[in-house]
């Protein structure tokens, strides 16, 4: 099997808690081997703490091995640290049919501003840092009155 | 985003002989300061003081208790022993955290009417968070590279920490009513234990000598650099000097406080050891 089977294989894993997007949409994937047909794939956890990480292993070694191939290592790396800039323009894209806000492209100075998902609108107020995972947070939309999440800027130079 | 395919040579665990005996002592007193405070965290799951701060607190905690993780999976790769046991396992005179992260969080019992002290929770968490980034920012410098790399990873994940205990603890020492007495004397209580964070413990010279972390003097006076701007925003005058008053956990004195907690959050690992977690 070839490099390209796998990153196939991997699109299919998709996030445990956002069925929309996929670990290499979220950039989690940073390295695939493939020797005769054993597969190598290295991933980057979002968090360190984050509970889905051995599902997502289960289901990478599942999905690769079901494209064919005889052995599948995984490893999460410490280095280098997964950045939400690492999320790929389809990725954000996933997000947003999924109603959750991708993260701001730079941290700006002071407060960060986010777009409804929903309905497009800017004036949006941050109700918690901290959502329902470690990666979100939740906000309200003053334009359409719905509540949504956004997924964190997490930055090396924050 | 950029895919990368190459072949990457293993790298083999090994560091200098001589200095494995403190690096391990180092990552024993990372790996228990976060376990350790991350579970005292989790006590306060459904007691915060409001929905969104059980939220909150419930998430950093969880980020906490990853980061202890880290630090124990960097022990196994050093032949310490399995995390799993290393966290659960490990009886309270062979941690190695600072006494001021075991202390309860207050009178009562999680289960039966728990009278939890939310100015001691909300000082000992900021004090901690502008300690660890201190000492985080000198880790991603260490000699050591695995522990370099996992500060590195830490460090994007505690900003967010920071902020949140930050506003807390302006807020409620500049709230009006009861709030400024008891922040006050929740920040001499916890300065009371503040220096068995700040030490490197007994084996501290040769942490430093190896260029694992810098000097506990130097990271001492970064973080009181670190609180201080806090403490003229709030209009207080900076506490007494930091002590030990209840014992220097570096060197594996505790309290019952943490023979109590090991208790619970061992419970199902001794029950059923071989469990999957």
């Amino acid at each position: 099997m070839t490099n390209e089977d796998v990153w196939k294989a991997l699109e299919t894993v998709k996030d445990p808690e956002i069925h929309s997007i996929s670990i290499v949409d979220l950039g989690m994937v940073e390295q695939v081997d493939v020797r005769d047909d054993a597969v190598s794939v290295r991933l980057l956890p979002t968090f360190l703490g984050c509970p889905a990480l051995d599902i997502i292993r289960a289901r990478v070694e599942e999905a690769v091995k079901q494209a064919g191939a005889s052995a599948v290592a995984i490893e999460f790396l410490r280095h280098p640290p997964w950045t939400s800039d690492r999320i790929s323009e389809a990725g954000r894209e996933r997000l947003k049919q999924f109603g959750i806000a991708p993260p701001p492209r730079q941290m700006p100075s002071g407060a960060w501003q986010v777009e409804c998902p929903y309905c497009g609108a800017e004036r949006t107020v941050m109700e918690n840092l901290f959502g329902p995972t470690a990666c979100r947070s939740i906000f309200y939309c003053k334009q359409c009155k719905n509540p949504f999440e956004a997924m964190k800027p997490v930055l090396t130079s924050g | 985003m950029e895919r990368r395919d190459s072949a990457m040579s293993e790298k083999p665990i090994h560091f200098h002989p001589d200095g494995q005996e403190a690096l391990v002592e180092l990552l024993f007193q990372l790996a228990d300061d976060d376990f350790l405070l991350a579970y005292r965290g989790s006590e306060w799951l459904g007691l915060a003081p409001h929905i969104e701060e059980d939220i909150a607190f419930s998430s950093i905690s969880q980020d906490t208790m990853g980061h202890a993780a880290m630090y124990y999976q960097l022990l196994e790769d050093l032949g310490c022993g399995s995390a799993d046991e290393l966290a659960h396992a490990r009886p309270a005179p062979a941690r190695r955290n600072a006494v001021l992260l075991e202390r309860v969080n207050g009178p009562g019992h999680y289960l039966r009417e728990p009278r939890y002290d939310w100015a001691f929770t909300v000082v000992r968490h900021y004090f901690y968070t502008q300690a660890k980034r201190v000492r985080l920012e000198s880790l991603t410098k260490s000699s050591y590279a695995p522990l370099a790399e996992a500060a590195a990873k830490i460090q994007v994940e505690l900003h967010y920490h920071l902020l949140h205990w930050h506003t807390w603890f302006v807020q409620l020492t500049n709230a009006p009513g009861e709030a400024r007495t008891r922040m006050t004397k929740a920040i001499q209580d916890v300065a009371a234990d503040f220096a068995g964070v700040l030490t490197l413990g007994a084996k501290g010279a040769d942490m430093v000598r190896h260029g694992l972390i810098d000097d506990e003097k130097v990271l001492t006076e970064k973080t009181i650099a670190a609180l201080a701007p806090a403490f003229a925003e709030v209009g207080l005058e900076w506490p007494m000097p930091f002590d030990m008053k209840h014992g220097n956990g570096r060197n594996g004195e505790h309290t019952p406080d943490l023979d109590e907690a090991l208790a619970t959050l061992s419970e199902v690992y001794r029950v059923v050891p071989h469990a999957v977690w």
